[in-house]
């Protein structure tokens, strides 16, 4: 094609700052940790990886982490994907709030989320008191939390695309003959087929190394990979058993991420793609109404209810509702539990958010554009570096910052910026597969036609792409804030103690005995969603804004 | 003003562009004409930078033009379907290239107001560009390709997804349009109205190569090749071996012009030079249908030898469908082609 050369080597500049980003803040910490692992003195152990996976604890460890992780993906694209394609297709009243309702979810700690689930469906528990029924004592609770959790990423990778597909090409396949369900899956499936992937994907990788949840809910009983890493690293300091199953994690979501590649490029097409506004309409017929009220209803008892609960609780001190915990999040408490007053850490978790966006933002947005021109085996390898990071345990990745970053150049230890760049590299994937489908989308005669009338390779970017991929842009900025705002594993280990943030603090309140930490812990993490979906309200507004402002 | 000189393009094996050599001059309009795939788009492409070539060169006002990338190319170019932005309203799109250059806002206003009274939208600015009907899309378009004052206009099908009244009209617009601006304009497409009516200059191609170049009554009175006058819609065409001024065909002795080469060749008898009369003498035929036209009915023949004959008649004197007629042929509208029984493709 076209100066194929120039193109490559522009390819290359974009890639450069995000593969230099991977290898220092990724592949580093990971091969010292991998290596501090399997070369205890000097000398490479390698017998160590058959010794520890032929353990009969750890096969079952494996044999849960897949089955749960699968189960849990499969349930929640038969819950959410009605609920992307209400999001997509239909306007209704509070549609903006509603998002922001079904988004706030993922983006609190997995412990939290595991909290949620104990008090709404544990010992004691919301349903517990009503019908005596309890759910924490299988995999029922573990698979809902994960529903829960996950519900926003089948909406918001699904449903954004599916809001922008022209219904004139299902309309076209209707006047050919089609029936109505033989045209959707003829015309929309196909279209929606990466998303869906996509989505299924990130869902399997998020509960394939689910920790928080699994093991608030899962005991002893039930334990996943990352779980077993953290418990061998935080509790047992055995790092050659956490080494190993670092590297198993990590070929297991290779091997992943690479059938997932396969399939996916095959099928990304250039699409159609309208201002979803032009897409979306008021329901007609009982169907359609149906539909909306079921995900709504599902919405409601999935989502908001567990929520509801967290927020009685926050308030529901021994002497009746009151604001005691709040105060109490205010001021030092005399055993020690933090350095500074909890409140703090709203200010600290805004912060690094802020900054670990900007990172994820600007690292994902050049690889995507890199990534956007369809090409050889050295950027396909690139697409599939930048999704590791989700499925190397956040554990190893936080643990590997302390033992390397510590050092000139990059001496970061002391440093507040370690956290955000920690997060960032969680966010990154999400930026880079939310951006690249749309992308992808663009039209490349759209660019000709802007470097004929004189726009430079890069002013044709910013002209014709940007625009367009706007509204993608500041999901994937979301998606980042959101991250960071709820990032745990890593932070955990890296967040320095007079500077915790709210998932932090929220976790090292729950682990204090007694009814005072308990309400706190609530009430912080009460605060921690309030600032979650400002956040993303805030967001939600930008974009009708701009959208509705193009005109 | 637009020199294109061996300009070779290869999809794989197969050559898009075979060792085109084509000039326009400054103010020239130049219709490229060809069926699909014959490689009128590469063309275009080639000469925006939007497709490398393999072989040749592109000189614009005797500059080579290899390196240089598309957006320095100084060139305007139509798409096919448009590529209006859609998140722009037209204002937006018809600034485009001027931003682009750097040209001042307000003086870019005035631009904008003054390209969209020229293509017949005056007032349009504000209008989104999903609420336009082709027609209008066409004509902004247009106005955002003059937009950045091009040297060379090029067209791909400008008037190619418009209906048939609107595409003669616009054809007719676009000619004075050019010819006030002076604009250079090379244009492909597959509508050899449309070529005609638009074109100072013709030229056809075929799988990659220019076989035939002319003012457009040029290419009309005598297309050169068996292509060219089937590609135009002329469906007389036989093997004839020609000696002096009358060709021997299946249709029988048919008279040729003066001065016709000789020899084994192909023939091409225009309609209107088929006159139908009364059974007895001359080719006997039979009526096979007959379809009105408007000014003339074109007869389909069936002789008893050769292929099917096409005539022109005129309203009041056309016979019945089925009736025996015999035909004679007029010289004038007889012409030989080059070479004998190229294929049709």
């Amino acid at each position: 094609m076209r100066s194929g050369r120039g193109g490559s080597a522009a390819r290359l500049g974009l890639m450069v700052l995000p593969v230099a980003f991977f290898a220092v803040f990724f592949a580093w910490p990971v091969v010292s940790i991998v290596e501090r692992g399997l070369r205890p003195d000097g000398a490479w152990d390698l017998g160590a990886i058959g010794r520890t996976l032929g353990r009969s604890d750890i096969l079952d460890v494996l044999g849960f982490t897949v089955w749960q992780a699968a189960a849990s993906t499969g349930l929640t694209l038969v819950v959410a994907l009605p609920g992307a394609y209400v999001f997509a297709r239909f306007a209704f009243p509070g549609k903006g709030v509603l998002r922001a309702v079904v988004t706030v979810p993922f983006v609190l700690p997995t412990v939290l989320v595991g909290t949620a689930f104990l008090a709404l469906l544990g010992r004691g528990g919301f349903t517990d008191e009503l019908w005596g029924l309890r759910l924490d004592t299988g995999v029922g609770a573990i698979l809902l939390a994960h529903v829960f959790f996950n519900y926003a990423v089948v909406v918001r990778t699904v449903g954004g695309l599916w809001a922008q597909l022209d219904p004139r090409q299902e309309e076209a396949a209707r006047v050919l003959g089609a029936s109505r369900w033989t045209a959707w899956r003829a015309v929309t499936l196909p279209a929606l087929v990466p998303a869906v992937s996509a989505a299924a994907l990130m869902v399997f990788l998020f509960t394939f190394t689910s920790f928080g949840v699994v093991q608030i809910l899962g005991g002893d009983a039930y334990t996943t990979l990352e779980a077993e890493i953290y418990r061998q690293t935080a509790r047992l300091l055995d790092l050659r058993t956490a080494a190993v199953l670092t590297l198993t994690q990590f070929v297991a979501v290779g091997a992943i991420l690479a059938v997932h590649a396969r399939t996916v490029r095959r099928r990304e097409t250039a699409l159609r793609l309208v201002p979803p506004e032009l897409t979306a309409r008021r329901p007609r017929g009982v169907g359609q109404w149906a539909l909306l009220g079921g995900v709504l209803a599902s919405v409601a008892v999935l989502i908001l209810l567990p929520l509801g609960v967290l927020v009685e609780r926050s308030f529901a001190t021994p002497e009746g509702y009151g604001l005691r915990y709040y105060r109490a999040l205010g001021s030092l408490d005399e055993a020690g539990t933090f350095l500074v007053p909890p409140l703090e850490a709203v200010g600290n978790s805004l912060r690094y958010a802020v900054a670990a966006t900007a990172i994820a933002v600007v690292i994902g947005g050049l690889a995507a554009a890199a990534l956007t021109r369809r090409a050889g085996r050295l950027v396909r390898g690139f697409d599939a570096l930048l999704m590791l990071p989700l499925g190397v345990s956040a554990v190893t990745v936080g643990f590997g910052f302390l033992i390397t970053l510590d050092e000139p150049p990059f001496d970061l230890r002391a440093s507040w910026i370690l956290v955000p760049l920690a997060q960032a590299l969680v966010g990154v994937p999400f930026v880079v597969r939310t951006m690249l489908p749309v992308l992808r989308a663009v039209d490349q005669r759209l660019r000709e036609a802007a470097a004929v009338l004189g726009a430079s390779p890069w002013r044709a970017w910013r002209e014709v792409d940007l625009p367009l991929v706007r509204r993608a842009l500041l999901i994937a900025a979301g998606f980042a804030f959101a991250v960071s705002l709820g990032e745990f594993g890593a932070t955990v280990f890296i967040a320095r103690p007079d500077n915790p943030t709210l998932p932090v603090a929220v976790a090292r309140l729950l682990g204090r005995p007694g009814e005072l930490n308990y309400g706190q812990a609530m009430a912080l993490s009460t605060i921690l969603m309030v600032v979650c979906a400002v956040s993303l309200l805030l967001l939600e507004r930008l974009r009708t804004d701009r959208t509705t402002g193009e005109f | 003003m637009l020199t294109l000189e061996g300009a070779t393009v290869r999809f794989g094996a197969r050559a898009v562009l075979d060792a085109v050599d084509l000039a326009v001059a400054e103010h020239e309009i130049v219709c490229v004409l060809g069926p699909s795939g014959s490689g009128k788009s590469t063309l275009l492409r080639a000469v925006a930078g939007l497709q490398a070539l393999d072989a040749g060169r592109v000189l614009l006002a005797g500059a080579d033009q290899a390196g240089v990338p598309v957006h320095r190319r100084g060139v305007g170019l139509m798409f096919q379907d448009h590529q209006l932005f859609p998140q722009r309203d037209v204002a937006g799109n018809v600034a485009f290239g001027p931003r682009m250059h750097g040209v001042p806002k307000d003086e870019r206003a005035g631009r904008v107001e003054e390209l969209l009274d020229l293509v017949g939208l005056p007032g349009a600015g504000r209008r989104a560009v999903a609420s336009l009907s082709g027609g209008e899309q066409q004509r902004v378009a247009l106005a955002r390709a003059l937009a950045p004052r091009p040297r060379l206009l090029m067209l791909d099908e400008p008037l190619g997804q418009l209906d048939r009244g609107l595409r003669e009209r616009l054809v007719v617009e676009l000619r004075a349009l050019f010819g006030r601006l002076g604009t250079t304009v090379l244009a492909v497409t597959h509508d050899q109205g449309e070529a005609f009516a638009l074109a100072d200059r013709v030229v056809v191609m075929r799988d990659g190569r220019i076989v035939r170049s002319g003012t457009p009554v040029e290419v009309w009175q005598r297309p050169g090749s068996e292509f060219v006058a089937r590609f135009l819609g002329f469906e007389n065409v036989v093997p004839a071996t020609v000696s002096g001024a009358v060709a021997e065909t299946a249709w029988g002795r048919i008279p040729v012009p003066e001065g016709s080469a000789q020899g084994e060749r192909t023939l091409l008898v225009r309609p209107a030079g088929v006159r139908v009369g009364a059974a007895g003498g001359g080719l006997a035929c039979r009526v096979e249908s007959r379809t009105f036209r408007g000014h003339h009915v074109t007869v389909v023949l069936r002789p008893a030898d050769g292929p099917p004959l096409e005539a022109e008649c005129a309203p009041r004197e056309v016979p019945e469908e089925g009736a025996e007629v015999a035909v004679a042929f007029r010289a004038e509208d007889v012409v030989v082609l080059d070479g004998a029984g190229q294929s049709r493709s």
